[in-house]
Protein backbone atom coordinates (compact mmCIF):
# COMPACT_ATOMS: atom_id res chain seq x y z
CA UNK A 1 0.00 0.00 0.00
CA UNK A 2 1.59 3.14 -1.04
CA UNK A 3 0.64 6.48 0.58
CA UNK A 4 -1.04 9.31 -1.79
CA UNK A 5 1.23 11.93 -3.32
CA UNK A 6 -1.44 14.27 -1.28
CA UNK A 7 -0.40 12.00 1.98
CA UNK A 8 3.35 12.10 1.24
CA UNK A 9 3.13 16.25 0.78
CA UNK A 10 1.27 16.43 4.27
CA UNK A 11 4.21 14.23 5.51
CA UNK A 12 6.78 16.64 3.88
CA UNK A 13 5.10 19.65 5.50
CA UNK A 14 5.11 18.22 8.69
CA UNK A 15 9.15 16.34 8.00
CA UNK A 16 9.83 20.80 6.79
CA UNK A 17 8.71 21.43 10.17
CA UNK A 18 10.15 19.35 12.22
CA UNK A 19 13.94 20.72 11.07
CA UNK A 20 13.25 23.68 12.62
CA UNK A 21 12.87 21.73 16.02
CA UNK A 22 14.26 18.53 16.07
CA UNK A 23 16.86 19.38 18.87
CA UNK A 24 13.67 20.25 21.33
CA UNK A 25 11.42 17.52 20.32
CA UNK A 26 14.06 14.81 19.87
CA UNK A 27 15.03 16.12 23.55
CA UNK A 28 12.04 15.58 25.08
CA UNK A 29 11.20 12.19 23.50
CA UNK A 30 14.68 10.69 24.49
CA UNK A 31 15.71 12.61 27.55
CA UNK A 32 12.73 11.05 29.65
CA UNK A 33 13.27 7.08 28.83
CA UNK A 34 16.98 8.36 29.88
CA UNK A 35 15.98 9.73 32.92
CA UNK A 36 13.94 7.08 33.99
CA UNK A 37 16.67 4.29 32.47
CA UNK A 38 19.15 5.93 35.13
CA UNK A 39 17.12 6.73 38.37
CA UNK A 40 15.22 3.48 37.90
CA UNK A 41 17.55 1.20 36.16
CA UNK A 42 21.05 1.96 37.82
CA UNK A 43 19.74 2.96 40.96
CA UNK A 44 16.83 0.49 41.88
CA UNK A 45 18.39 -2.11 39.63
CA UNK A 46 20.93 -2.45 41.90
CA UNK A 47 18.93 -3.17 44.96
CA UNK A 48 16.61 -5.95 42.75
CA UNK A 49 19.65 -7.45 41.53
CA UNK A 50 20.82 -8.17 45.45
CA UNK A 51 17.29 -9.95 45.80
CA UNK A 52 15.32 -12.35 43.74
CA UNK A 53 15.82 -10.65 40.59
CA UNK A 54 13.27 -10.03 37.37
CA UNK A 55 12.32 -13.61 36.25
CA UNK A 56 13.73 -15.13 33.40
CA UNK A 57 17.54 -14.86 34.98
CA UNK A 58 18.62 -11.44 33.89
CA UNK A 59 20.10 -8.07 35.32
CA UNK A 60 17.07 -5.55 36.06
CA UNK A 61 18.47 -2.99 33.03
CA UNK A 62 18.12 -5.43 30.45
CA UNK A 63 14.68 -6.15 31.79
CA UNK A 64 13.62 -2.42 31.95
CA UNK A 65 15.24 -1.01 28.76
CA UNK A 66 12.88 -2.29 26.01
CA UNK A 67 9.54 -1.61 28.61
CA UNK A 68 11.05 1.96 28.43
CA UNK A 69 11.83 1.90 25.01
CA UNK A 70 8.14 0.79 24.08
CA UNK A 71 5.99 2.98 26.64
CA UNK A 72 8.32 6.01 25.19
CA UNK A 73 6.92 5.04 21.70
CA UNK A 74 3.57 5.28 23.72
CA UNK A 75 4.14 9.38 24.92
CA UNK A 76 5.61 9.85 21.85
CA UNK A 77 2.57 9.19 19.56
CA UNK A 78 0.49 10.47 21.95
CA UNK A 79 2.00 13.88 22.18
CA UNK A 80 1.73 14.02 18.42
CA UNK A 81 -1.58 13.66 18.22
CA UNK A 82 -3.25 14.93 20.54
CA UNK A 83 -2.50 19.12 20.98
CA UNK A 84 -1.19 18.75 17.50
CA UNK A 85 -4.29 17.20 15.88
CA UNK A 86 -6.70 20.04 17.79
CA UNK A 87 -4.58 22.24 16.70
CA UNK A 88 -4.58 21.91 13.26
CA UNK A 89 -8.18 21.91 13.20
CA UNK A 90 -9.06 24.15 15.47
CA UNK A 91 -6.42 27.18 16.28
CA UNK A 92 -3.78 26.99 13.17
CA UNK A 93 -6.61 25.65 10.64
CA UNK A 94 -3.56 23.69 9.29
CA UNK A 95 -5.95 21.30 7.81
CA UNK A 96 -8.64 23.66 6.49
CA UNK A 97 -5.17 25.10 4.32
CA UNK A 98 -4.20 21.66 2.83
CA UNK A 99 -8.33 20.62 2.24
CA UNK A 100 -8.79 23.70 0.16
CA UNK A 101 -6.02 21.76 -2.20
CA UNK A 102 -6.60 18.95 -4.31
CA UNK A 103 -6.09 16.53 -0.60
CA UNK A 104 -8.79 15.02 1.00
CA UNK A 105 -8.91 13.64 4.91
CA UNK A 106 -7.99 10.65 4.39
CA UNK A 107 -4.81 11.85 2.93
CA UNK A 108 -4.01 14.52 6.06
CA UNK A 109 -4.97 11.09 8.19
CA UNK A 110 -2.18 9.07 6.41
CA UNK A 111 -0.20 11.94 6.43
CA UNK A 112 -0.12 12.10 10.20
CA UNK A 113 0.41 8.52 10.67
CA UNK A 114 3.23 8.44 9.07
CA UNK A 115 4.62 11.66 10.73
CA UNK A 116 4.28 9.71 13.63
CA UNK A 117 6.02 6.51 12.63
CA UNK A 118 9.02 8.92 11.74
CA UNK A 119 8.71 10.37 15.23
CA UNK A 120 8.40 7.09 16.76
CA UNK A 121 11.18 5.50 14.94
CA UNK A 122 13.75 8.04 15.12
CA UNK A 123 13.19 8.68 18.76
CA UNK A 124 13.34 5.01 19.39
CA UNK A 125 16.32 4.06 17.53
CA UNK A 126 17.74 7.57 19.77
CA UNK A 127 17.09 5.83 22.44
CA UNK A 128 18.65 2.25 21.31
CA UNK A 129 22.15 3.82 21.04
CA UNK A 130 21.57 5.16 24.47
CA UNK A 131 21.08 1.87 25.57
CA UNK A 132 23.67 0.52 24.28
CA UNK A 133 26.09 2.72 25.85
CA UNK A 134 24.51 2.66 29.06
CA UNK A 135 25.21 -1.59 28.35
CA UNK A 136 21.39 -2.00 29.26
CA UNK A 137 21.46 -4.18 26.12
CA UNK A 138 20.91 -7.43 26.57
CA UNK A 139 22.08 -8.45 22.68
CA UNK A 140 21.91 -7.44 19.45
CA UNK A 141 18.21 -8.45 19.42
CA UNK A 142 17.45 -5.57 21.06
CA UNK A 143 17.37 -3.87 17.62
CA UNK A 144 14.21 -5.84 17.30
CA UNK A 145 12.60 -3.62 19.58
CA UNK A 146 12.38 -0.94 16.89
CA UNK A 147 9.12 -2.20 14.90
CA UNK A 148 7.43 -2.87 18.15
CA UNK A 149 7.74 0.64 19.16
CA UNK A 150 6.86 1.55 15.60
CA UNK A 151 3.74 -0.07 15.80
CA UNK A 152 3.19 0.45 20.05
CA UNK A 153 3.33 4.04 18.62
CA UNK A 154 0.47 3.62 15.89
CA UNK A 155 -1.65 1.88 18.26
CA UNK A 156 -1.83 4.43 20.39
CA UNK A 157 -1.41 7.57 17.95
CA UNK A 158 -4.89 6.27 16.00
CA UNK A 159 -7.23 6.20 18.60
CA UNK A 160 -5.87 9.51 20.17
CA UNK A 161 -6.59 11.07 17.15
CA UNK A 162 -9.51 9.71 16.57
CA UNK A 163 -10.06 11.26 20.22
CA UNK A 164 -8.42 14.51 19.58
CA UNK A 165 -10.89 14.80 16.13
CA UNK A 166 -13.86 14.98 18.25
CA UNK A 167 -13.03 17.68 20.89
CA UNK A 168 -13.41 21.34 20.81
CA UNK A 169 -11.15 22.11 24.11
CA UNK A 170 -8.17 20.38 25.01
CA UNK A 171 -8.92 19.67 28.71
CA UNK A 172 -9.92 16.25 27.84
CA UNK A 173 -5.83 15.77 27.02
CA UNK A 174 -4.76 16.33 30.90
CA UNK A 175 -7.76 13.84 31.69
CA UNK A 176 -6.10 11.19 29.14
CA UNK A 177 -2.59 11.70 30.45
CA UNK A 178 -3.84 11.37 34.26
CA UNK A 179 -5.92 8.50 33.80
CA UNK A 180 -4.97 6.50 31.30
CA UNK A 181 -1.19 7.22 29.97
CA UNK A 182 0.71 7.38 33.27
CA UNK A 183 -1.21 4.77 34.75
CA UNK A 184 0.04 2.45 32.19
CA UNK A 185 3.06 3.37 31.74
CA UNK A 186 2.96 2.79 35.83
CA UNK A 187 1.72 -0.69 35.77
CA UNK A 188 1.83 -2.51 32.13
CA UNK A 189 4.87 -3.99 32.62
CA UNK A 190 7.09 -1.17 32.04
CA UNK A 191 9.28 -1.62 35.48
CA UNK A 192 7.80 -4.89 37.10
CA UNK A 193 6.08 -7.92 35.60
CA UNK A 194 2.64 -7.24 35.87
CA UNK A 195 2.00 -10.83 38.10
CA UNK A 196 3.16 -8.71 40.91
CA UNK A 197 -0.19 -6.71 41.13
CA UNK A 198 -3.51 -7.77 42.41
CA UNK A 199 -5.78 -9.74 39.30
CA UNK A 200 -8.03 -6.64 38.99
CA UNK A 201 -5.10 -4.67 38.06
CA UNK A 202 -3.13 -7.45 36.43
CA UNK A 203 -6.27 -8.32 33.49
CA UNK A 204 -5.91 -4.05 33.11
CA UNK A 205 -3.12 -4.67 32.11
CA UNK A 206 -3.41 -7.05 29.64
CA UNK A 207 -6.18 -5.55 27.91
CA UNK A 208 -3.84 -2.17 27.62
CA UNK A 209 -1.91 -2.03 24.02
CA UNK A 210 1.04 -0.61 25.95
CA UNK A 211 1.57 -4.36 27.77
CA UNK A 212 1.05 -6.13 24.59
CA UNK A 213 3.86 -3.53 23.11
CA UNK A 214 6.37 -4.15 25.95
CA UNK A 215 5.99 -7.44 26.63
CA UNK A 216 6.65 -8.38 23.01
CA UNK A 217 10.07 -6.42 22.75
CA UNK A 218 11.02 -7.56 25.97
CA UNK A 219 10.80 -11.10 24.62
CA UNK A 220 12.49 -10.07 21.25
CA UNK A 221 15.23 -8.09 23.20
CA UNK A 222 15.97 -11.46 25.03
CA UNK A 223 15.30 -13.62 22.85
CA UNK A 224 12.88 -15.65 24.95
CA UNK A 225 9.95 -14.76 21.85
CA UNK A 226 7.39 -17.59 21.24
CA UNK A 227 5.86 -17.14 17.73
CA UNK A 228 2.24 -18.01 19.34
CA UNK A 229 2.51 -15.04 21.75
CA UNK A 230 4.53 -12.87 19.61
CA UNK A 231 1.50 -13.32 17.14
CA UNK A 232 -1.31 -12.54 19.64
CA UNK A 233 0.46 -9.33 20.58
CA UNK A 234 1.26 -7.93 17.22
CA UNK A 235 -2.66 -8.71 16.49
CA UNK A 236 -3.73 -7.05 19.49
CA UNK A 237 -1.90 -4.28 18.70
CA UNK A 238 -2.68 -3.98 14.83
CA UNK A 239 -6.33 -4.13 16.27
CA UNK A 240 -6.13 -0.88 18.25
CA UNK A 241 -4.22 0.61 15.05
CA UNK A 242 -6.86 -0.40 12.74
CA UNK A 243 -10.04 0.54 14.95
CA UNK A 244 -8.46 3.42 15.73
CA UNK A 245 -7.47 4.44 12.40
CA UNK A 246 -11.23 3.82 11.07
CA UNK A 247 -12.57 6.29 13.89
CA UNK A 248 -10.57 8.51 13.41
CA UNK A 249 -11.07 8.24 9.30
CA UNK A 250 -15.02 9.04 10.42
CA UNK A 251 -14.40 11.72 12.50
CA UNK A 252 -11.76 13.97 10.50
CA UNK A 253 -14.55 12.99 7.88
CA UNK A 254 -17.10 14.38 9.47
CA UNK A 255 -15.60 17.45 11.26
CA UNK A 256 -13.70 18.72 8.45
CA UNK A 257 -16.40 17.69 5.35
CA UNK A 258 -19.51 20.09 6.54
CA UNK B 1 -19.48 33.54 -23.57
CA UNK B 2 -18.29 30.32 -22.88
CA UNK B 3 -19.27 28.37 -19.77
CA UNK B 4 -19.19 30.18 -16.52
CA UNK B 5 -16.57 29.29 -14.38
CA UNK B 6 -19.31 28.74 -11.30
CA UNK B 7 -22.84 27.84 -12.19
CA UNK B 8 -25.29 27.77 -9.05
CA UNK B 9 -29.28 27.33 -9.13
CA UNK B 10 -31.06 26.78 -6.11
CA UNK B 11 -28.11 26.39 -4.19
CA UNK B 12 -29.12 25.69 -0.44
CA UNK B 13 -26.75 24.36 3.01
CA UNK B 14 -28.29 23.51 6.10
CA UNK B 15 -26.59 22.93 8.83
CA UNK B 16 -28.99 20.95 11.28
CA UNK B 17 -32.18 23.03 11.30
CA UNK B 18 -30.36 25.94 10.30
CA UNK B 19 -30.46 27.29 6.48
CA UNK B 20 -27.17 29.77 5.95
CA UNK B 21 -27.68 29.68 2.15
CA UNK B 22 -31.14 29.43 1.19
CA UNK B 23 -31.50 28.93 -2.57
CA UNK B 24 -29.43 31.62 -4.72
CA UNK B 25 -28.40 31.28 -8.36
CA UNK B 26 -25.29 32.65 -9.22
CA UNK B 27 -23.38 32.56 -12.81
CA UNK B 28 -19.45 33.91 -12.82
CA UNK B 29 -18.06 34.63 -16.17
CA UNK B 30 -14.25 34.15 -17.01
CA UNK B 31 -12.36 36.93 -16.16
CA UNK B 32 -14.55 39.09 -14.12
CA UNK B 33 -14.55 40.21 -10.53
CA UNK B 34 -17.59 38.94 -8.25
CA UNK B 35 -18.62 39.89 -5.13
CA UNK B 36 -21.00 38.60 -2.53
CA UNK B 37 -21.66 41.68 -0.31
CA UNK B 38 -23.77 41.00 2.91
CA UNK B 39 -23.22 41.92 6.63
CA UNK B 40 -22.00 38.69 8.55
CA UNK B 41 -24.04 35.91 8.97
CA UNK B 42 -25.72 36.48 5.44
CA UNK B 43 -24.47 33.47 3.96
CA UNK B 44 -21.35 34.69 2.47
CA UNK B 45 -18.60 32.54 3.87
CA UNK B 46 -20.71 28.62 3.44
CA UNK B 47 -21.55 30.26 -0.12
CA UNK B 48 -17.14 30.03 -0.63
CA UNK B 49 -16.98 27.31 0.90
CA UNK B 50 -19.70 25.38 -1.33
CA UNK B 51 -18.11 26.96 -4.67
CA UNK B 52 -14.76 25.96 -2.85
CA UNK B 53 -15.44 22.17 -3.28
CA UNK B 54 -15.01 21.29 0.19
CA UNK B 55 -18.53 21.92 1.35
CA UNK B 56 -21.06 19.71 0.16
CA UNK B 57 -23.87 21.49 -0.95
CA UNK B 58 -27.81 20.15 0.77
CA UNK B 59 -29.42 20.96 -2.42
CA UNK B 60 -29.57 22.68 -5.72
CA UNK B 61 -27.09 22.48 -8.65
CA UNK B 62 -23.75 23.67 -8.32
CA UNK B 63 -20.91 23.52 -10.85
CA UNK B 64 -17.56 24.37 -10.74
CA UNK B 65 -14.87 24.57 -14.00
CA UNK B 66 -17.53 22.96 -15.36
CA UNK B 67 -17.45 20.45 -13.19
CA UNK B 68 -19.35 18.69 -10.54
CA UNK B 69 -17.69 19.19 -6.84
CA UNK B 70 -19.68 16.28 -5.56
CA UNK B 71 -17.48 14.19 -7.90
CA UNK B 72 -14.61 15.85 -9.16
CA UNK B 73 -13.69 17.61 -5.79
CA UNK B 74 -9.87 16.87 -6.22
CA UNK B 75 -9.66 18.06 -9.95
CA UNK B 76 -11.75 21.28 -9.11
CA UNK B 77 -9.77 22.58 -6.51
CA UNK B 78 -6.58 21.83 -8.13
CA UNK B 79 -7.55 25.08 -10.55
CA UNK B 80 -8.52 27.23 -7.48
CA UNK B 81 -6.44 29.55 -4.81
CA UNK B 82 -7.98 29.77 -1.71
CA UNK B 83 -7.69 32.70 0.46
CA UNK B 84 -9.77 31.72 3.85
CA UNK B 85 -11.29 34.60 6.15
CA UNK B 86 -8.67 33.48 8.76
CA UNK B 87 -5.67 33.21 7.39
CA UNK B 88 -4.31 29.34 8.11
CA UNK B 89 -1.04 29.50 7.87
CA UNK B 90 1.48 26.56 8.76
CA UNK B 91 3.15 28.77 11.63
CA UNK B 92 5.61 26.96 11.98
CA UNK B 93 7.75 26.96 8.99
CA UNK B 94 9.08 30.38 6.90
CA UNK B 95 7.16 32.48 4.18
CA UNK B 96 8.92 31.31 1.43
CA UNK B 97 8.49 27.04 2.56
CA UNK B 98 5.13 27.63 3.44
CA UNK B 99 4.56 28.54 -0.20
CA UNK B 100 7.51 25.63 -1.36
CA UNK B 101 5.09 22.84 1.08
CA UNK B 102 2.10 24.00 -0.57
CA UNK B 103 2.96 23.66 -3.87
CA UNK B 104 3.38 19.61 -3.58
CA UNK B 105 0.37 19.08 -3.12
CA UNK B 106 -0.71 20.24 -7.01
CA UNK B 107 1.65 17.84 -8.11
CA UNK B 108 4.05 20.29 -9.20
CA UNK B 109 7.78 19.72 -9.74
CA UNK B 110 10.09 21.32 -7.17
CA UNK B 111 11.77 23.38 -9.92
CA UNK B 112 8.61 24.97 -11.10
CA UNK B 113 7.52 25.54 -7.45
CA UNK B 114 10.43 27.06 -6.47
CA UNK B 115 10.81 29.64 -9.38
CA UNK B 116 6.81 30.29 -8.58
CA UNK B 117 7.39 31.12 -5.01
CA UNK B 118 10.48 33.25 -5.73
CA UNK B 119 8.33 35.11 -8.47
CA UNK B 120 5.21 35.00 -5.94
CA UNK B 121 6.66 36.57 -2.98
CA UNK B 122 8.66 39.37 -5.05
CA UNK B 123 4.81 39.82 -6.48
CA UNK B 124 3.38 39.67 -2.88
CA UNK B 125 6.54 42.43 -1.77
CA UNK B 126 7.93 39.85 0.50
CA UNK B 127 11.10 39.02 -0.85
CA UNK B 128 13.40 40.10 1.79
CA UNK B 129 11.09 38.40 4.67
CA UNK B 130 11.20 34.80 2.20
CA UNK B 131 13.56 33.50 5.18
CA UNK B 132 11.57 34.80 8.46
CA UNK B 133 9.37 32.51 10.29
CA UNK B 134 5.49 33.42 9.13
CA UNK B 135 4.36 33.32 13.04
CA UNK B 136 6.02 37.05 13.99
CA UNK B 137 4.99 39.01 11.16
CA UNK B 138 1.93 41.54 11.16
CA UNK B 139 -1.65 40.71 9.88
CA UNK B 140 -1.06 42.28 6.57
CA UNK B 141 1.90 40.38 5.48
CA UNK B 142 0.14 37.02 6.92
CA UNK B 143 -2.04 38.21 4.50
CA UNK B 144 -0.10 38.55 1.71
CA UNK B 145 1.48 35.60 2.32
CA UNK B 146 -2.43 33.54 2.27
CA UNK B 147 -2.68 35.17 -1.28
CA UNK B 148 0.62 34.45 -2.94
CA UNK B 149 0.17 30.52 -1.56
CA UNK B 150 -2.69 30.29 -3.10
CA UNK B 151 -1.17 31.71 -6.68
CA UNK B 152 1.14 28.70 -6.50
CA UNK B 153 -0.72 26.25 -8.44
CA UNK B 154 -1.49 29.25 -11.10
CA UNK B 155 -5.21 28.95 -10.10
CA UNK B 156 -8.02 30.15 -12.59
CA UNK B 157 -10.01 31.36 -9.64
CA UNK B 158 -9.01 32.69 -6.52
CA UNK B 159 -11.42 32.37 -4.12
CA UNK B 160 -11.15 35.68 -1.15
CA UNK B 161 -13.54 35.15 2.02
CA UNK B 162 -13.27 38.70 3.30
CA UNK B 163 -9.83 39.98 2.22
CA UNK B 164 -9.41 42.56 4.51
CA UNK B 165 -11.56 42.53 7.60
CA UNK B 166 -9.38 43.26 10.60
CA UNK B 167 -6.42 44.99 8.55
CA UNK B 168 -5.45 48.32 9.23
CA UNK B 169 -6.54 51.12 6.18
CA UNK B 170 -2.71 51.59 4.93
CA UNK B 171 -2.26 47.47 4.82
CA UNK B 172 -5.69 47.09 2.79
CA UNK B 173 -4.64 49.60 0.48
CA UNK B 174 -2.09 47.85 -0.26
CA UNK B 175 -3.96 44.47 -0.89
CA UNK B 176 -6.42 46.23 -3.09
CA UNK B 177 -3.60 47.28 -5.20
CA UNK B 178 -2.36 43.79 -5.82
CA UNK B 179 -5.86 42.20 -5.81
CA UNK B 180 -6.46 45.14 -8.69
CA UNK B 181 -2.96 43.83 -10.56
CA UNK B 182 -4.32 40.56 -10.52
CA UNK B 183 -7.22 40.88 -12.10
CA UNK B 184 -5.82 43.19 -14.51
CA UNK B 185 -3.92 39.95 -15.58
CA UNK B 186 -7.45 38.56 -16.14
CA UNK B 187 -7.36 36.28 -13.24
CA UNK B 188 -11.24 35.73 -12.29
CA UNK B 189 -11.49 36.74 -8.76
CA UNK B 190 -14.76 36.10 -6.30
CA UNK B 191 -14.79 37.55 -3.05
CA UNK B 192 -16.95 38.04 -0.18
CA UNK B 193 -16.89 41.67 1.97
CA UNK B 194 -18.45 43.74 4.08
CA UNK B 195 -17.19 46.84 3.16
CA UNK B 196 -19.05 48.64 0.44
CA UNK B 197 -16.01 50.49 -0.73
CA UNK B 198 -13.97 47.35 -1.29
CA UNK B 199 -17.02 46.25 -2.98
CA UNK B 200 -16.70 49.19 -5.07
CA UNK B 201 -13.10 49.36 -5.71
CA UNK B 202 -12.81 45.51 -6.62
CA UNK B 203 -16.39 43.97 -8.37
CA UNK B 204 -17.23 44.01 -11.85
CA UNK B 205 -20.47 42.95 -10.67
CA UNK B 206 -21.86 41.87 -7.27
CA UNK B 207 -24.67 40.41 -5.33
CA UNK B 208 -25.79 41.91 -2.01
CA UNK B 209 -27.05 38.60 0.46
CA UNK B 210 -28.87 39.11 3.44
CA UNK B 211 -30.00 36.20 4.91
CA UNK B 212 -28.97 33.54 2.97
CA UNK B 213 -30.67 35.05 -0.26
CA UNK B 214 -29.81 37.13 -2.99
CA UNK B 215 -31.33 40.40 -3.11
CA UNK B 216 -29.85 42.46 -5.84
CA UNK B 217 -27.72 42.30 -8.27
CA UNK B 218 -25.67 44.03 -10.82
CA UNK B 219 -22.71 46.27 -11.13
CA UNK B 220 -22.09 48.81 -8.04
CA UNK B 221 -23.21 52.07 -10.35
CA UNK B 222 -26.32 49.55 -11.22
CA UNK B 223 -26.94 49.04 -8.03
CA UNK B 224 -26.59 52.51 -6.67
CA UNK B 225 -28.93 53.53 -9.84
CA UNK B 226 -31.79 50.76 -8.96
CA UNK B 227 -32.09 51.23 -5.40
CA UNK B 228 -30.74 54.06 -4.43
CA UNK B 229 -31.05 58.10 -5.37
CA UNK B 230 -27.77 59.83 -6.40
CA UNK B 231 -27.11 61.83 -3.52
CA UNK B 232 -27.67 61.59 0.23
CA UNK B 233 -27.87 64.33 2.83
CA UNK B 234 -27.16 63.29 6.43
CA UNK B 235 -28.37 64.63 9.33
CA UNK B 236 -27.43 64.63 13.06
CA UNK B 237 -29.67 66.24 15.75
CA UNK B 238 -28.89 66.32 19.66
CA UNK B 239 -30.21 63.31 21.55
CA UNK B 240 -33.01 64.64 23.06
CA UNK B 241 -34.15 64.07 26.82
CA UNK B 242 -35.41 60.47 26.88
CA UNK B 243 -33.09 58.93 24.05
CA UNK B 244 -36.17 59.51 20.90
CA UNK B 245 -32.85 60.65 19.61
CA UNK B 246 -33.13 61.14 15.60
CA UNK B 247 -36.62 59.66 15.22
CA UNK B 248 -37.86 62.82 16.88
CA UNK B 249 -37.29 64.44 14.06
CA UNK B 250 -38.12 62.17 11.28
CA UNK B 251 -42.02 63.44 10.85
CA UNK B 252 -41.10 67.08 11.08
CA UNK B 253 -39.40 66.17 7.32
CA UNK B 254 -42.14 64.75 6.48
CA UNK B 255 -43.54 67.75 3.98
CA UNK B 256 -40.00 67.62 2.10
CA UNK B 257 -40.77 64.27 0.64
CA UNK B 258 -44.28 65.35 0.33
CA UNK B 259 -43.28 68.59 -2.12
CA UNK B 260 -40.32 65.85 -3.82
CA UNK B 261 -37.36 67.21 -2.40
CA UNK B 262 -36.44 64.00 -1.24
CA UNK B 263 -37.41 60.86 -2.07
CA UNK B 264 -36.88 59.20 1.36
CA UNK B 265 -36.27 59.72 4.70
CA UNK B 266 -34.29 56.65 6.56
CA UNK B 267 -33.80 56.66 9.99
CA UNK B 268 -31.21 55.67 12.13
CA UNK B 269 -29.97 55.23 15.46
CA UNK B 270 -27.83 58.13 15.87
CA UNK B 271 -29.04 60.56 12.46
CA UNK B 272 -31.51 60.08 9.35
CA UNK B 273 -30.48 60.14 5.87
CA UNK B 274 -32.22 61.88 3.16
CA UNK B 275 -32.35 60.52 -0.07
CA UNK B 276 -32.42 62.85 -2.77
CA UNK B 277 -31.01 63.95 -6.49
CA UNK B 278 -29.59 67.23 -5.41
CA UNK B 279 -28.23 66.83 -1.52
CA UNK B 280 -27.75 70.39 -0.92
CA UNK B 281 -31.05 71.87 -2.04
CA UNK B 282 -32.71 69.26 0.46
CA UNK B 283 -30.11 70.58 2.84
CA UNK B 284 -31.19 74.17 1.87
CA UNK B 285 -35.18 73.15 2.33
CA UNK B 286 -34.53 71.44 5.51
CA UNK B 287 -33.08 74.68 6.95
CA UNK B 288 -35.80 76.40 5.80
CA UNK B 289 -37.96 74.30 7.70
CA UNK B 290 -36.66 76.11 10.75
CA UNK B 291 -34.57 72.31 11.92
CA UNK B 292 -31.34 72.63 13.20
CA UNK B 293 -29.35 69.59 13.39
CA UNK B 294 -26.00 69.35 14.88
CA UNK B 295 -23.96 68.55 12.00
CA UNK B 296 -24.69 67.52 8.15
CA UNK B 297 -22.88 66.02 5.16
CA UNK B 298 -24.05 65.69 1.77
CA UNK B 299 -22.44 62.59 -0.37
CA UNK B 300 -22.73 60.03 -2.84
CA UNK B 301 -25.04 57.16 -2.77
CA UNK B 302 -22.81 53.84 -2.14
CA UNK B 303 -23.34 50.46 -1.79
CA UNK B 304 -24.10 51.04 1.80
CA UNK B 305 -27.22 52.66 0.91
CA UNK B 306 -28.18 50.41 -0.95
CA UNK B 307 -28.08 47.27 1.40
CA UNK B 308 -29.88 50.07 3.63
CA UNK B 309 -32.87 49.75 1.23
CA UNK B 310 -32.66 46.52 0.72
CA UNK B 311 -32.57 45.12 3.75
CA UNK B 312 -33.50 47.99 6.51
CA UNK B 313 -30.46 47.34 8.05
CA UNK B 314 -26.66 48.70 7.90
CA UNK B 315 -23.44 46.38 6.68
CA UNK B 316 -21.32 47.36 9.80
CA UNK B 317 -22.75 47.45 13.18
Amino acid sequence: MVPSPAARSFLAQRLTAHRHFWRSSALGSVLEPVLFLAAMGLTLGSLVDRGPGVPGGVGYLAFLAPGLLVAAAMQTATGESSYPVLGALKWDRLYEAVLATPARPGDLLTGHLLYVAFRVTTSAAAFLVVLVLFGAAAGPLVVLTLPVALLTGLAFAAPVTAMAARLEEDAAFAALQRFLIVPMFLFSGTFFPVAQLPLALEWFAYATPLWHGVALARDLALGTAEAGSALRHVGYLALWTAAGTWLAARALQRRLVR
Amino acid sequence: MGEPLVRARGLVKRFGGYTAVDGIDVDIAPGESFGFLGPNGAGKSTTMRMVGAVSPPTAGELRILGMDPAVDGPAIRARLGVVPQTDNLDLELTVEENLLVYGRYFGLPRATVRERTAELLDFVQLTDRAKDRVEPLSGGMKRRVTIARALVNEPDVVLLDEPTTGLDPQARHVLWERLYRLKQRGVTLVLTTHYMDEAEQLCDRLVVMDRGRIAAEGSPAELIAAWSTREVCELRFPLTEGGAGAAAHADALAPLVARGAAERVEVLPDRLLLYTADGDAALSEVLALGLRPLSSLVRRSSLEDVFLRLTGRTLVD
